[in-house]
Order: structure tokens, then C-alpha cells, then sequence
């Protein structure tokens, strides 16, 4: 995708000092306390600040969950502005218009602000390097510019940016900035040390969890067991009771981005919001062992009969029947080829429910005063909650300010608000800043979850094992239904056929059919990192690898002549064969299976050799391929596919969310189980030198995880496994 | 509320707090180390992790009051001086944090494996580790921290 350039990225929002006042995190001997700083200086741009001694400060536009962005956007800036990150300052965007799309979300933030910030970071330089030849009265192709400074290439006198920003503020902001192509790079493109990871070492990286205000009180939250409901009574008496304890106190909570009515939704079905019981004390403590002396009766508004396994059967009966058909992946006339092939195959493939389980569980500290609001909070897109606390509450948009901290994990669920707005609901009525944090139980129990799919896949195949008709049918809830009210029981949802279009698999299938059946799940679903590529691609990639087998064909050389137009793809392959030395003899029981995939405009094939031993099977490596075009930094490429190696073997063979009876069945790390140390697989990961754009990095690694460990387990065992999660040790 | 006495990175604290308060809740929100974190309230994560006399414990299932004054905690903060502890340093140069929520929790149980157990196998940091969950999925990379940490202080100790 061709990045566009938002124009209000390039207007210079002060021709003389602008005075920015930024909160900031400062340390003293009794911890860490939030503390008014100054930004003083001159902002040529909304993301540059430079003060008379140069000191530069850089506004980071997309929150950090972990995958990296507090280092790579403001160095999208820096390299542009000639000068090393080590030396700047960085900020993160506190929601307001001026800075655009502020969402970290679909492994885009470099996607998108590729072209934007670095003509930023150009457009910056060439006004400094402007000011500096009219001082030296000289031509500014006699000037350069390196560290933080501009250099007269013929006396060799330098100036500081520091300098030089008063002057530059005043000049004309050029139309079209040079930009520097790969090989002029200094700081992109090669592995580089995060700014982010001392923080993390001792302790003073600042997550919501740890924000402390004046007067602060703390709240923990009684959520319907059913996800949705009403309360029918509760009595506080017990918890009243409870040292410390000041309100307890009935809220709610919203389903994400309106309509905030009870009523909301396509099928006026309840699903707007949903009521709650906050308790709200002088310490976090208090509240939460006084949530658990509340006594509530509970309306479950229909919703208490619900069970997963109900809806995968409906799921498995609506893939009986064609879906509403997808455009983008429409080859020829599915039903005609299928007919006229020798030989079909189907499968029929489910994927769970997931909580995504940040360790940092959901967390907010709001100040409602009047018509002002402030929030500081563990958030993936802070324009986004400013949108969605003005609707809620009420307030103009430019009276919200928020303070985004670093995320302890995010992998989708901090996209959307519901506890930051259940905070500022309770901040309203306490009349005090709130700090809410919910549990871990609460985390797990109550959604939204990535929805369970079920795929059922067809093929048809000739007298030699040639692949003639391919179709895919996804049966499920729509993510799109959830978030937005969107009505998808008659249409594709868009989002839903990610991973599995044309462009993310361009295998030359001579017919193809991808097709969507929506299904009712009766709880809030949301995007979970890699999001229905991480279900549709192992349906898909495990399916090819049957027609593989049925049409006698090694796995790799079907791939590899089903995208021989593709030659990204082929590329990939080629590369995952030799460091995984794919051909090599392997003794019994020793298999390897592949699986590829291209989402979030980034390709990743992963190679996965298991040995079947007498305990089940074991993995003894993975070998991963990227092309994720331009790598920016190589380090942190490589680390975000481990993360993805580890997160997608967890949820394909440790973990599922599952409810019976309305609720969900499990609660906390010992019934929702991870990965841990020891029991990771070693693994080897080669980065593809690229001289593309940039594609996503954070998510890409993930799906196609799954179907190279069930392809792995079927060439060892001859299992082949349709249904995650499995258990390993049972095979 | 009753008043406990607390050495908390060898500085003590009076603190006033009902008697089943988690030792977590009393370092992050009585005394201010926030580095501390909190993950599952259950011991079952990790993610609340300090010191205990050097041994690693839960603190979100530690009472105040099962604590004597005597009793030496360390949360991150304490462990070292500016982050020079070996094990810190190590994180730094394998660039191990992603989120970075559940490492001081994972530095600590590092630095107390290391401490008893200078040259740890590959099974003994499985076992040292394995109470410590990473969502982010660090663990190759805390592994080689781990085994660098240790290189870094048998060759000080050589030296």
C-alpha cells in the first residue's frame, strides 16, 4: 500500500517560540510521580521541537505495546533531521487532531507514516539548513547537515539546530522536501538498541499501572459473569464495611465505539453496554477485597444459556451452505472446476476463542473535572479515545488531553476503551481522579476475545495431483459486528478474508472461492494480534498441505509452483529450504512442515521440525523467513517473529477460551496456560535484505505458526490436526 | 490498619495497612516502587516478583503481616545502582524487553538463580524460570542473557 501524506502533518503550527506544556514522568526517592514539565522551544512541526540549545524533542505518534514503535517512528524524524535518536528526547502524542492517526493497530504504524514523518523530519532540516545559508550568505547546496548541527562545507563552520530554529521557524515551509533514499541512511537499516529498554531493566519505565496522582482513589469493577447484563439489586453492606472502602457504586461498561445505548446494534439485541458494580477505596487493596463482599443479582438478558460449543455448531451448519462471496479473491468458476476434477478433497478446520492476556491487565487513572478531562493510560490509539470519551461524556474533543504510557502488552485489546470510559464514568461520580484496574479474572472472563472460526475448505484436484478449484468458507462472528454494529449477515465482512485475498496468497489457482458466513458468538470479539489471518491461515496452510498429500506432491514444490508468479513468495520459500535444510533425509519419525503467508503487506514462511518420541511429539526447531521490505531495524524484526513464534504456539497448543452456561470457563494463568521458559523451541530467524517499503512487522510472524506444526505433526505421525488448540503430549 | 516495619532496598518504612495486605500492594502504592508489577494476583505469573532474604517470592500473595522487620526485601529498584547489576546489563545488550511489564519480576529471578547457581545449565534456568510468564515471548532471549550474565561474572570474579 502507497503511503498518502496527510497535509496537516507539514503545516507550521508557530512562527514564533511556541511554549508546549507536556506532563512528564520524573523520578524522586519515593518512586516515580507524575510532574508537570515544559517543553519550551520552537515547533517548526507538530512532531519537532527544538530549544535554543538545541535540544530536540521528538513526538511519537503511535503507542508502544512492545513491538517496538517508541524507538522506530521518532527515528523515522531523526534520520530525516540528521541527528542520532541517542540525543533527542521522545514524547508520546497525546490524542489531539494536530497529529493525525495516532492508532498502533494492523502492524501499520511504520506502514503509514513511512513518507509522513520522515518528509517531517526533511522539511525541518531544509528550513534549518535554509537559516544557516542566509546567516553564512552562501548557497545551500554549500551546506550540510550531521549530529544535530549545519556545517558551511567550505569554511567548515557549524551551527546548531538550537541556533538556527528561531530563524527557520519564519521561513517559507518547502513545498517538497528531499527525501534520502536507503543508501544515505545513518540510522535505518541496521540493528539498532531500543530507548526504550533500560527502562525496562530498572524499573522506572512508566506503564498505566503505575501512575500515581494527588488525591488519586482506586477502583476494582463487578462485571456480568455473562459479559452482557443488567443488575437487578445489589447489596453493598458488606463491602461498605471494608476499610478504606469510600463508594461503592453502580457504572457500566460500553461496547466499544457506540452507539452507547441499550439498544445499540443491528439486532437490537442489549449488547450497547452492559451494567457494573464499581468499588472505589483510598487503596487498590481495599476496593478489590470489598468487590468481592458485593453481593449482585445478576439479569442476563438472554445471554445466560450461551456456550461456545453451541456456536460452533452453528458455525459447522452454516458451512453447509455457500456464504456471501468475496471479490478479492474471486478466480473463475469455482463450482464448474470442482465439478470437473477427478479427485475432492475437504476439510473441515476450527480455530478458538482467545483472550489476548497482556500482562498488564487493563488499567485506567481518569480526571473528570467539570468539562475538562485527563487521562493517563495503557492505550493503542489515544485520537481514538478522545473520539470515544467525547461522545461518551459529552465533552469537546479539545478538552481531553491524554497521557499515553507504555503499554505492559497490548496485542489488540487496548484498541478499544471500555475500561478507560468505566474509569471516567467513576471519576465523574467520585469527583476525584480514579485509578481502575481490572484483575486478571476479569481479563480473561470478559472479553472481547478473537473469535473461534470454523473453515471449511474444498479442493479439487486432477489425475496428476494438480490443484484446479480451491475454496475457502469462513464461518463466524465478525469483528466489524462487534466493534462497529456493522450488519454482517448478509455481507463478507471485509476484515474477515485478511491473509487468504489474492494479494496475501496469490497461489495460481485456476478456480477460488473465499466466501463468509456470519454467525451470532453473543459476546464482544476484537482483532487479536495477527487477527483472522491467525485463523484463516491455518485452515489454509494446512489444507495445502493436505492437497499436497492427496495429489502426491512434496508440500514445498507445490507452493513453489502455485506462486511461481508470486516471486516475493518464491523467494521466501527458497530461503526457508536452505537454512532449514528442507531436503535433507531426516530419520523416522523426524518430519518438517512449512507453512507461508503474507499479512499486514509482510511475507513470512516458517519451517517447524518436530520428532515423534514416546511422549507425544516434541519441536526441536523453528526456522522462520521475513521479507517485511526495508527491514529498519534488523534487531527488532528478528525479536517481534520470536514473540509471534511463542504467542502463536501458545494459542496453538496450550490455550482456548471456552464458556458454558453464559460463562466463561476459565479465569486465570492456571486454566488459561502460556508458554514458559523451557519449553520454547530454539529457533533460527533470517530477515530478507530489501530495498521495498517497509510492511508490518508486529503480527505477520503469527499465523502461519500453526499450520507449520500440524504440517510438521501429520508427515511424523500421519495426524492430521483440524482442531486447535492440541495437546502435543497426546499425539 | 496496623503499623508494619519494613527494609525495602535496604531503607526502612513504617507502614499503616490492614494486616492481609499483599507486600505487592504495599511497595507499589504505600511506599512507591512501582517497578513492581501486578499480573495475576494469584503467584501464578510472576510479574510480582522480589526478593525475599534473596530468594524470589510472589509479593501479590506475600502478606504484610507474614513479614519481620528484620526480613530484607528487594524489589528492581534496589538491585542495583544505575542498572549495573550483570544480569541487567545483559537484558540491555541482548535487547531482551519488548513490553518490558514482566522483566523486573524476571531480572530478579535471574539474579537469584545466578547468585546461588554461578554456571546454570540450560534445565537450570528452565527451572529457575519457568514461574515467570513473558507474553511477549522473550524467553530465547532471556536465555542468553542469562548464560552471558554468568560468563560476565565468572570472568570478573577471574579477573
Amino acid at each position: 500500500m502507497k503511503s498518502t501524506t496527510s497535509r496537516r502533518d507539514f503545516l507550521r503550527i508557530s512562527t514564533t517560540s511556541a511554549f508546549v506544556l507536556a506532563l512528564g514522568f520524573s523520578s524522586d526517592s519515593k518512586g516515580r510521580q507524575l510532574q508537570k514539565v515544559t517543553t519550551v522551544g520552537v515547533q517548526i512541526n507538530p512532531y519537532i521541537n527544538i530549544n535554543a540549545v538545541g535540544k530536540v524533542t521528538l513526538f511519537n505518534p503511535r503507542p508502544d505495546m512492545g513491538q517496538g514503535t517508541y524507538q522506530i517512528l521518532p527515528m523515522l524524524l531523526a534520520e530525516e533531521l540528521d541527528i542520532p535518536l541517542e540525543r533527542v528526547e521522545i514524547q508520546m502524542t497525546d490524542g489531539s487532531d494536530r497529529f493525525g492517526s495516532q492508532l498502533s493497530g494492523g502492524s501499520s504504524s511504520v506502514r503509514t507514516r513511512w513518507i509522513p514523518l520522515r518528509t517531517a523530519g526533511a522539511t525541518v532540516r531544509e528550513m534549518l539548513v535554509q537559516a544557516a545559508a542566509n546567516r553564512w550568505k552562501i548557497s545551500t547546496n554549500d551546506c550540510s547537515t550531521k549530529d544535530g548541527f549545519v556545517i558551511n562545507n567550505q569554511s567548515k563552520a557549524k551551527l546548531s539546530y538550537g541556533d538556527l530554529v528561531e530563524e527557520a521557524s519564519h521561513l517559507p515551509v518547502p513545498a517538497k522536501p528531499k527525501l534520502k533514499s536507503f543508501s544515505e541512511f545513518t540510522q535505518l537499516g541496521k540493528p539498532s538498541m531500543r530507548p526504550d529498554v533500560p527502562a525496562k531493566v530498572d524499573g522506572t519505565a512508566i506503564f498505566g499501572m503505575d501512575v500515581q496522582l494527588p488525591g488519586m482513589l482506586y477502583a476494582s469493577i463487578l462485571h456480568s459473569p455473562y459479559i452482557y447484563g443488567k443488575v437487578q439489586s445489589y447489596d453493598a453492606t458488606k463491602a461498605m464495611a471494608v476499610t478504606g472502602v469510600r463508594f461503592v457504586l453502580k457504572t457500566e461498561r460500553v461496547f466499544f465505539h457506540g452507539p452507547y445505548s441499550d439498544s445499540g446494534g443491528f439486532d437490537q439485541k442489549l449488547r450497547g453496554k452492559s451494567d457494573a458494580i464499581a468499588v472505589v477505596g483510598e487503596s487498590y487493596w481495599s476496593a478489590l477485597k470489598a468487590k468481592k463482599l458485593v453481593q449482585v443479582s445478576w439479569n442476563a438478558l438472554g445471554f445466560g444459556e450461551t456456550a461456545t460449543e453451541q456456536y460452533f455448531n452453528q458455525a459447522k451448519a452454516a458451512a453447509l451452505h455457500e456464504g456471501n462471496e468475496y471479490k478479492d479473491a474471486k478466480v473463475g468458476d469455482f463450482a464448474k472446476a470442482l465439478q470437473l476434477s477427478d479427485y475432492k478433497v475437504q476439510g473441515t478446520y476450527q480455530t478458538p476463542f482467545m483472550s489476548h492476556a497482556p500482562m498488564e491487565p487493563c488499567n485506567a487513572t481518569v480526571f473528570v473535572q467539570g468539562d475538562q478531562v485527563e487521562v493517563w493510560a495503557p492505550v493503542q490509539g489515544p485520537d481514538g479515545l478522545v473520539n470515544d470519551l467525547s461522545t461518551y461524556l459529552g465533552v469537546k474533543r479539545e478538552n481531553i488531553k491524554v497521557n499515553v504510557t507504555f503499554m505492559g502488552g497490548a496485542f489488540g485489546r487496548k484498541a478499544v476503551f471500555d475500561f478507560v470510559m468505566q474509569a471516567a464514568n467513576l471519576s465523574k461520580q467520585v469527583n476525584a481522579p480514579v485509578k481502575l484496574i481490572w484483575t486478571r479474572e476479569d481479563d480473561i472472563q470478559q472479553g472481547p476475545y478473537r473469535p473461534g472460526m470454523i473453515s471449511a475448505m474444498q479442493g479439487g484436484l486432477d489425475k496428476d495431483g494438480n490443484v484446479l478449484a480451491f475454496e475457502h468458507r469462513l464461518n463466524g462472528a465478525s469483528i466489524m459486528s462487534s466493534v462497529f454494529k456493522a450488519d454482517m449477515r448478509n455481507n463478507p465482512d471485509p476484515w474477515a478474508g485478511e491473509g487468504i485475498n489474492l494479494e496475501d496468497s496469490p497461489y495460481a489457482f485456476p478456480a477460488r472461492r473465499n466466501s463468509f458466513n456470519w454467525v451470532d458468538p453473543q459476546i464482544p470479539v476484537l482483532w487479536w494480534r495477527s487477527v483472522y489471518a491467525s485463523t484463516n491461515v491455518f485452515a489454509q496452510e494446512s489444507f495445502m498441505d493436505e492437497l499436497a498429500f492427496e495429489g502426491e506432491k512434496d508440500p514445498l514444490d507445490l507452493r513453489l509452483h502455485l506462486l511461481r508468479d508470486a516471486p516475493k513468495f518464491v523467494t521466501v520459500l527458497n530461503k526457508l529450504a536452505e537454512i532449514s535444510d528442507y531436503r535433507a533425509k531426516r530419520k523416522q519419525g523426524v518430519s518438517i512442515g512449512i507453512a507461508i503467508a503474507r499479512s499486514f503487506a509482510s511475507i513470512v514462511a516458517h519451517a517447524i521440525v518436530v520428532e515423534k518420541q514416546n511422549t507425544g511429539v516434541k519441536i526441536k526447531h523453528v526456522y522462520s523467513v521475513i521479507d517485511c521490505g526495508f527491514p529498519l531495524n534488523p534487531d527488532n524484526i528478528k525479536a517481534q517473529v520470536e514473540s509471534n513464534i511463542v504467542y502463536g504456539l501458545s494459542a496453538a497448543i496450550c490455550n482456548q477460551i471456552t464458556r458454558t452456561h453464559g460463562k466463561t470457563d476459565q479465569s486465570n494463568f492456571h486454566e488459561y496456560t502460556v508458554l514458559r521458559q523451557g519449553e520454547i523451541p530454539a529457533s533460527t530467524i533470517f530477515v530478507m535484505p530489501s530495498q521495498e517499503e517497509p510492511g508490518g512487522v508486529g503480527e505477520p510472524g503469527l499465523p502461519p505458526i500453526a499450520p507449520a506444526l500440524c504440517n510438521a505433526v501429520f508427515l511424523a505421525t500421519g495426524k492430521r490436526i483440524r482442531t486447535l488448540p492440541f495437546d502435543m503430549s497426546s499425539i | 490498619m496496623s503499623i508494619y516495619q519494613l527494609s525495602v532496598n535496604k531503607k526502612k518504612h513504617r507502614v499503616d495497612v490492614d494486616s492481609d495486605t499483599p507486600l505487592l500492594w504495599v511497595i507499589r502504592d504505600v511506599i512507591g516502587y512501582t517497578g513492581t508489577k501486578f499480573g495475576c494476583g494469584m503467584g501464578l505469573c510472576g510479574a510480582c516478583t522480589v526478593l525475599l532474604n534473596g530468594t524470589p517470592i510472589r509479593s501479590c500473595s506475600t502478606p504484610v503481616s507474614s513479614l519481620k522487620p528484620t526480613d530484607k526485601i528487594t524489589t528492581i529498584e534496589g538491585l542495583s545502582e544505575n542498572a549495573t547489576h550483570p544480569v541487567q546489563e545483559a537484558w540491555v545488550e541482548a535487547q531482551v524487553p519488548q513490553c518490558g511489564y514482566c522483566q523486573s519480576g524476571q531480572i530478579l529471578a535471574a539474579s537469584a538463580l545466578l547468585a546461588s547457581n554461578p554456571n546454570p545449565s540450560d534445565e537450570d534456568i528452565d527451572t529457575a524460570m519457568s514461574g515467570n510468564i513473558c507474553r511477549c515471548g522473550t524467553y530465547t532471549r532471556m536465555r542468553q542473557a542469562i548464560h552471558s550474565a554468568a560468563h560476565k561474572i565468572q570472568t570478573a570474579k577471574k579477573s
